[in-house]
């Protein structure tokens, strides 16, 4: 019982030559298949590198072209050749010039001795598996493809379409269940002469001739018609990025490569040479009786295909750049906007930090001058504190703090007098919790101690703002959490919506409050509303504020958190 | 994506409009190409598969041991150099190196569309098939891995993968304390020197002639531009090209045409593998260079414009901040989210 290979070369010649002699001299015949589009005086020198080894052969060419039906027609021609001139064969292994074995030669044999009956070639439904990159699975099967999709994409495409829209569907042969998988594969004398001298092969052939990629499912395909014992894995470890590409291994994946424990890896970089000299490893009888385990590579990989497709969330950066519009989570981390409560809680801000220890910003859209909790210049990761720079792009901006500081939860003041570019940002934001109340702007104005009619002109232009910021918050894009309340409903019970906020900074670990923040003085407010009024300038997101209910600022009982035990 | 007509229309008159524009890139660049004459031609041992570097260089040979120590470890087989009339020896320190080729002019280095016109001829003539860098001498390629993947390895995969490009965002580095109380040797790491750089206070739009991404922002925004953000240097380069010799750089390496060749992000949520360029421009020669270049005016386009910034930058600033970040490998750089390992494993 020999094990003999089947090696496909179209570039490389010198590592496949070391691959040829290294599978002969382990005792395995080798027919190689030479891509036909490789020039005379390349492939003499190959084979003449190769002429000193007896049990190596060299089958008729082929065009091999990714995807088309060549490579199959190869691996057909070298099969046949492989299994007339060597008797004593009786698995084959379909490898690249690019597969470079891991183990010993003698452990792939005597794991395939031991296991006689079984075809090693990973087989899947197309109904069932959604491997396919491009969207073409079962369509693969159904559709025609003269068209190379590597040369001529557009036709390609277009006849794709053209297809769907007639509505066209080949028939499948008889008896055949579209099957598809590595192309790499390890079969067995038996099922290769049933495969190869099916008296359905010609039909079989038109078929798969036609059919896209016909590597990955004619063997695929057909081995489910003829095998005896279908192990649905490939022996050769491969991956593959989201487009389908294949991974190539560097001198750097030594270890990962060691600790997969598999047969043959591929695709080795022609230039990794401590790959080349490493591998295969040393004869070693204690672990040679390994089954092969590649879940620390498949880990690595799909982390990789993972950073690619998703990348990290709220980083924007010079190869990631989500477009906005497309997307409605922005930021790195959750944060919260707090509008009109600092106008309503002179030093709010420095009992927020108190009670939560978040980083509490003041108002970093301020006109004059980003206001950092730290009151900085400059703010972590280089953030200035310049309006201009700000406003230059202030969308950019609060993802850079954000992301910058994303280990913490960060909070800012923001109002009507401040820039208002970030609006539709934070509006649409899933990360932003947006705490407002509505008509708090009046408080400063009132306290400034002007009259009614010096200040008309101001509150109009500051109620027009925050109206037209409540209108984005109000519409249905806006996905941030939400919460609105006008200043006559929030100074009735302001604890309730103070220990929302604090709650949800601080997580279960927010305390019921104890410490309530100094309100400002709201003496004469009412009148001054009334004034206002009395000016033509109806403050209406205010709210009715009267007489009665500016003087309280109670802190009604937190009721008891409902917990259940857990005993 | 369904893209309606009048957008469809618009976007081929574009295309169309940047093919003219190339076409006449190509033109000048030829028009020019007398400019540069040689001075030591090494060309004829370019190997096929050979990685160039590009080069202009005016007064560097204070940074040239590094620079080519450094690109020579990651694999480099040929730097072709443009020297812009020098008189510190750089030439003579560049003709004696074995893997150099040397050319030399005179000309306006503004007016060659500040080098890339003669830049652009060399890569015309030997850059065709080849993965050419381009960068300038301050600034040194470092991208995810690379100091155990060189860049033969790292273009494998870029053309296996099928990416003609390779995008890196220039970080400046700066040393803590006033700029000209460092000292440099020439040969040692600009990065024991120039230790600190910023994090992230990077500005990301796209650029809507170009469709590329349009990065501003960093220390040179913070300090000497915070009140004219408009014209903070823009940070966004394509250095690592499989060329042909139909490709055209624009201005510097910032845009190339044809444009898919800067199309080095991902406007989806994921991301593409990306590198970082260490601009070593504050070295502490930055004071006298900036006095010549006041004189010169070679660097900008309006150079009055800039007048500010030049004087600032000769009145040994300090850059530095509290949270100014030290460099301390890629991986640090990859953390920090100012580059990127994509679907690089």
């Amino acid at each position: 019982m020999t094990l003999g290979v089947v090696m496909l070369v179209h570039t490389g010649f010198d590592r496949a030559a070391q691959m040829v002699r290294h599978w002969s001299d382990a005792g395995c015949p080798v027919v190689v298949h030479v891509d036909s589009n490789v020039g005379k005086k390349a492939y003499d020198q190959f084979v003449q590198s190769l002429a000193d080894l007896s049990d190596v052969r060299f089958c008729a060419r082929h065009r091999c072209e990714w995807g088309t039906w060549g490579l199959v027609a190869a691996s057909q021609e070298a099969t046949t050749l492989l299994l007339e001139e060597f008797a004593q064969v009786q698995h084959v292994y379909l490898a690249s010039g690019a597969c470079l074995p891991l183990r010993p030669v003698q452990e792939l044999r005597a794991y395939l001795e031991a296991r006689p009956d079984t075809d090693f070639i990973e087989s899947a439904t197309t109904a069932d598996v959604p491997w396919t990159v491009g969207g073409l699975d079962r369509e693969r099967f159904t559709l025609h493809f003269p068209f190379a999709w590597k040369k001529h994409r557009r036709l390609f495409d277009r006849f794709v379409q053209l297809q769907q829209a007639v509505g066209y569907k080949r028939a499948i042969p008889d008896g055949l269940v579209p099957h598809m998988g590595s192309q790499w594969w390890c079969l067995t004398r038996q099922t290769l002469d049933a495969i190869l001298q099916d008296p359905n092969r010609a039909t079989y052939e038109k078929y798969f001739r036609r059919v896209w990629i016909p590597d990955e499912s004619y063997y695929q395909t057909l081995a489910r018609l003829h095998s005896r014992k279908i192990e649905s894995r490939s022996l050769t470890l491969a991956k593959f990025d989201f487009q389908g590409k294949p991974h190539i291994f560097f001198d750097d994946h030594l270890e990962l490569l060691q600790r997969s424990h598999c047969f043959v890896a591929r695709k080795i970089w022609h230039d990794a040479n401590l790959l080349y000299q490493v591998f295969p490893r040393p004869s070693d009888p204690s672990i040679a009786s390994q089954e092969p385990n590649s879940s620390t590579i498949d880990r690595v990989f799909s982390q990789a295909v993972e950073r690619r497709t998703r990348g990290r969330q709220g980083l924007f950066m010079q190869s990631r750049f989500p477009s906005t519009d497309r997307q409605n989570c922005i930021a790195a981390a959750p944060y919260a906007v707090l509008h009109g409560l600092d106008d309503v809680f002179p030093d709010f801000q420095s009992w927020l930090t108190k009670q939560t220890g978040a980083q509490v910003h003041g108002h970093l859209f301020a006109r004059d001058r980003v206001h950092f909790a730290d009151e900085s210049t400059t703010y972590r990761g280089g953030l200035s504190d310049s309006a201009r720079l700000r406003d230059y792009n202030a969308k950019m901006f609060l993802t850079n703090l954000i992301w910058n500081g994303r280990d913490d939860y960060h909070c800012f003041q923001f109002g009507p007098s401040d820039s208002q570019d970030i609006r539709w940002t934070l509006a649409k934001d899933t990360q932003a919790s947006i705490w407002v109340v509505s008509g708090a702007w009046s408080i400063p104005l009132f306290a400034s101690g002007r009259s009614a009619s010096d200040v008309r002109a101001e509150a109009a232009r500051l109620q027009r703002i925050e109206d037209l910021f409540l209108k984005r918050l109000r519409s249905p894009q806006a996905y941030a959490r939400i919460k609105i309340t006008t200043l006559a409903e929030f100074i009735e019970a302001p604890m309730e919506m103070l220990q929302s906020i604090i709650d949800e900074i601080a997580g279960h670990k927010g305390n019921a409050l104890t410490e309530v923040p100094k309100m400002a003085d709201l003496k004469g407010f009412p009148d001054f509303l009334q004034d206002l009024k009395n000016q033509g300038m109806h403050p209406f997101l205010t709210g009715n504020i009267t007489v009665g209910n500016t003087g309280k600022s109670s802190s009604p009982q937190r009721r008891k958190p409902y917990v259940i035990s857990q005993k | 994506m369904p893209v309606s007509g009048g957008k469809r229309v618009r976007s081929l008159w574009l295309a169309y409009r940047l093919r003219w524009k190339r076409r006449r890139f190509l033109f000048r660049i030829w028009r020019k190409r007398k400019q540069i004459s040689v001075k030591v031609d090494r060309t004829g041992g370019i190997g096929k598969t050979a990685i160039l570097a590009f080069v202009t260089v005016r007064n560097e040979v204070e940074r040239l041991p590094y620079f080519l120590a450094h690109y020579r470890k990651l694999g480099v087989d040929h730097f072709l150099f443009v020297d812009n009339g020098s008189d510190d020896g750089t030439a003579a320190y560049l003709a004696d190196q074995p893997d150099v080729s040397v050319w030399t002019t005179a000309h306006s280095y503004r007016l060659a569309r500040f080098g890339m016109d003669w830049l652009g001829w060399l890569l015309w003539r030997y850059g065709s098939g080849h993965w050419c860098l381009t960068v300038d001498a301050d600034e040194l390629l470092v991208y995810p891995e690379c100091e155990t993947r060189d860049l033969k390895v790292l273009t494998t995969w870029l053309d296996e993968q099928g990416c003609p490009s390779f995008g890196a965002i220039m970080l400046d580095l700066y040393p803590k304390g006033a700029l000209e109380d460092v000292k440099y040797e020439p040969g040692d790491d600009p990065r024991d020197v120039l230790a600190w750089f910023d994090a992230d206070n990077y500005r990301h739009r796209w650029h809507h002639y170009y469709g590329n991404l349009w990065i501003q922002g960093g220390v040179r925004e913070r300090v000497f531009f915070a009140q004219d953000p408009g014209r903070a240097p823009t940070l966004n380069k394509t250095p690592l090209v499989k060329w042909h010799w139909r490709y055209a750089y624009v201005s510097s390496t910032h845009q190339a045409l044809p444009t898919r060749l800067h199309d080095v992000f991902d406007l989806e949520a994921g991301t593409k593998a990306s590198g970082v360029l260490l601009h070593t421009k504050f070295l502490p020669m930055i004071g006298s260079k900036t006095k010549e270049e006041m004189v010169r005016r070679q660097h900008f386009e309006n150079s009055s414009l800039y007048t500010a910034y030049h004087q600032k930058l000769s009145q040994n600033p300090v850059l530095w901040h509290q949270g100014s970040c030290r460099y301390q490998s890629t991986e640090q750089l990859v953390k920090l989210g100012l580059m990127s390992k994509g679907g690089w494993v």
